[in-house]
């Protein structure tokens, strides 16, 4: 198959294209994505050629464009609803987990909603308290929703084409630290990576490094230091949250038989929590040590540079909690 | 509206029908109150005793299963009138496998989907962005729908009506905002929640078309109702209407305790106001119908829904495997305790 080198951005932006031609019923909704192309000009171009029918500017108003988009989606739209960062969708969480998620269950079936809400999550760069909220984890917890969080460009291509074309509303988290990571990424307007599977980027037999999203690529790199002390790190990367594929992630730690679980949520009640908790059930007598968890300090994320990094688990935190496995 | 259009609306037969449908609906909720109370019914359980008026009423000038309808937690009529199966409705209400969801709604949460009936909702004004999103799915596909959006005074304060107004007024969206006022939210007086007690000027600031109409006089009710759904159909743009009634029961089966925020007093002066009543004396003052026709066919009603109230009863709860059933429409959530 065919790829093209791209960013994590432009796989998105690519796919959005694809699926607005592919189906007439998909459409885009958000704060300044149309004629401002985008706070992270992932839809830079699409309204001009799109128009506004189809990619649509809203108010600032979350909770009432994502209920829009909600009953729009009853309907057999196919709206996929860009956060200007995903710290907002709190405004819309009623909607989406008091609404969205309860519909199929309430309706008994009658209903589907055929919803994405997509968006930065996470970190950038001193945004400060505010603007900084990895959700995954709180919209993992309600069942109803599917919650996915890729990592590299090609899964950010395959899994947002998967979200728009699933019948069940979707949280597809983007780390805005991942929009400028590249990749290879298949020129094919079908290609789908389904939802429910975890994978292995880095083989290795002496620890299982289990993240998703942006931790991922700090797993890689902590991957590699430590492969310099001789110790061989295995990288699962865990890419959706909810369907969560335990089967991958224990069959690593059959393998390693110690586990370090990294997010950048905060730690306390993180989903982090969720997959330590899990691998103790299922995996008690495969393991070496007890899972031990690296995930974000337990603080609304602070505006200096030097504070907000501290904040955020790196390189060097990931191989001090493998350190703690002994 | 055209003069023969004004008197099909109230030919005998037209105004036979209204009683028959308003009569039904109360005592089906009526029946509702008394099965809560035997604890046949559970949870929260709000009836429309007293406010009949407005879902019979919008039945008659919407295109029924063709127009969008979505309503807030007293939602027992609608979908009466649209023709679901009412064995499925109080089913639905008692919590059994015969209901429109198999029992997983309950009575704040009564849909039937087909028949273009959204529910059912339990969180104050949070389907009012929703229906906006019926409305907005209908006009992106060139439909000329119109969504029928039931809120009571209470729901009128919440941020997202304000939020859908705008956006429904921005985008043309062809979605009536029916603020049924009466007079209470929850237990709270509308002087009590509301800084402006006309509820219809909450549409005036984004420019959409509103007004206040009497919600317990179906005759007058229709004629502004057919204007209004008309000129929405027409226009595919919103509207605001503040329907002026009164609940004669609690807020809902749970409240006991109606003395807390109102008089015996206000309540009987308030029945003098008795949508049913004030048909009554229309079927009368215009020879349609006597005395007696009128308790005959109260009996059949009241007999109907006894046959409905015991095929309900009848059926069994859900299965326990059901309640994995539905939460995705394609995979099972992670199960166990």
């Amino acid at each position: 198959m065919a790829t093209i080198e791209m960013t994590y951005r432009d796989a998105i932006s690519k796919v959005l294209a694809e699926e607005i031609e592919h189906d007439e019923n998909v459409l885009i909704m958000g704060e300044d994505i149309g004629r401002y192309q985008g706070t992270f000009r992932v839809t830079q171009g699409m309204f001009e050629k799109y128009g506004g029918k189809r990619i649509v500017d809203t108010p600032i108003t979350e909770a009432g464009f994502t209920g829009i988009a909600i009953g729009a989606a009853m309907v057999g739209l196919r709206p996929v609803v860009e956060m200007m960062t995903m710290s907002f969708s709190i405004l819309a969480m009623d909607q989406i987990i008091n609404h969205a998620a309860k519909i199929h269950y309430m309706t008994g079936g009658q209903a589907k909603v055929p919803l994405v809400v997509r968006g930065p999550g996470g970190a950038a760069k001193q945004l400060s308290a505010q603007h900084t909220h990895c959700l995954e984890g709180w919209y993992a917890h309600a069942p109803g929703l599917k919650v996915v969080a890729p990592a590299t460009a090609v899964d950010a291509y395959g899994m947002l084409r998967t979200a728009i074309r699933d019948d069940n509303p979707v949280i597809f988290t983007e780390n805005p630290g991942l929009y400028t990571v590249k990749g290879e990424v298949p020129d094919d307007r079908d290609f789908s990576i389904p939802f429910g599977k975890a994978q292995i980027l880095h083989e290795g037999k002496d620890v299982s490094l289990i993240g998703y999203s942006r931790m991922t690529q700090v797993n890689l790199a902590a991957a590699e230091a430590l492969e310099k002390d001789g110790i061989s790190a295995e990288v699962v990367d865990v890419r959706s949250l909810s369907p969560l594929d335990m089967t991958t992630i224990n069959a690593s730690v059959a393998k390693t038989h110690r586990a370090v679980v990294v997010y950048e949520d905060w730690k306390f009640g993180g989903f982090g929590g969720e997959i330590a908790a899990r691998i103790g059930e299922e995996s008690f007598d495969e393991l070496d040590a007890p899972v031990v968890r690296c995930g974000g300090l337990n603080v609304p994320t602070p505006y200096a540079r030097n504070l907000e990094l501290e904040c955020i688990p790196d390189v060097d935190d990931v191989i001090a909690a493998v350190r703690k496995l002994g | 509206m055209a003069k023969a259009k004004l008197e099909e609306l109230e030919s005998p037969a037209m105004l036979e029908e209204f009683y028959r449908q308003m009569v039904f609906i109360r005592r089906f909720e009526e029946k509702c109150n008394v099965a809560y109370r035997l604890g046949k019914i559970g949870g929260y359980m709000h009836t429309a005793v007293g406010m009949e008026v407005t879902p019979v009423g919008f039945h008659h000038v919407l295109k029924p299963t063709y127009d969008y309808i979505i309503t807030a937690y007293r939602d027992h009529p609608q979908p009466l009138l649209l023709g679901s199966d009412p064995v499925s409705v109080m089913g639905e209400i008692m919590g059994r496998s015969a209901g429109l969801s198999r029992g997983k709604g309950g009575s704040m949460h009564v849909y039937d989907i087909e028949k273009g009936f959204f529910g059912g909702w339990g969180i104050v004004g949070g389907h009012i962005p929703l229906g906006a999103g019926l409305a907005f799915g209908s006009k992106y596909k060139g439909e000329d729908r119109v969504t029928l959006c039931l809120l009571g005074d209470g729901a009128a304060n919440q941020g997202v009506v304000f939020e859908s107004m705008n956006m429904a007024a921005l985008w043309d969206l062809p979605i009536i905002f029916a603020i049924e006022n009466n007079e209470f939210a929850m237990g709270t007086r509308l002087e009590y929640h509301a800084a402006d007690t006309e509820l219809y000027k909450r549409g005036e600031p984004f420019g959409i078309k509103s007004e206040r109409v009497d919600g317990m006089d179906i005759l007058s009710f229709i004629k502004d109702a057919k204007r209004i759904v008309d000129w929405v159909r027409k226009e595919q743009k919103p509207y605001v209407m503040e329907i002026m009634n009164y609940r004669f029961n609690g807020h809902g089966a749970a409240d006991n305790d109606r003395q807390l925020y109102r008089t015996k007093e206000e309540e009987a002066a308030a029945e003098k106001r008795d949508p049913i009543a004030r048909l009554e004396k229309v079927l009368i003052d215009r020879n349609i119908m006597n005395r007696e026709k009128m308790e005959a066919i109260d009996e059949e009603l009241t007999d109907q829904v006894e046959a409905i109230y015991e095929a309900a009863d009848a059926s069994p709860f859900p299965d326990a495997d059901e309640v994995y059933a539905n939460v995705y429409t394609d995979m099972e959530p992670e199960k166990g305790h």
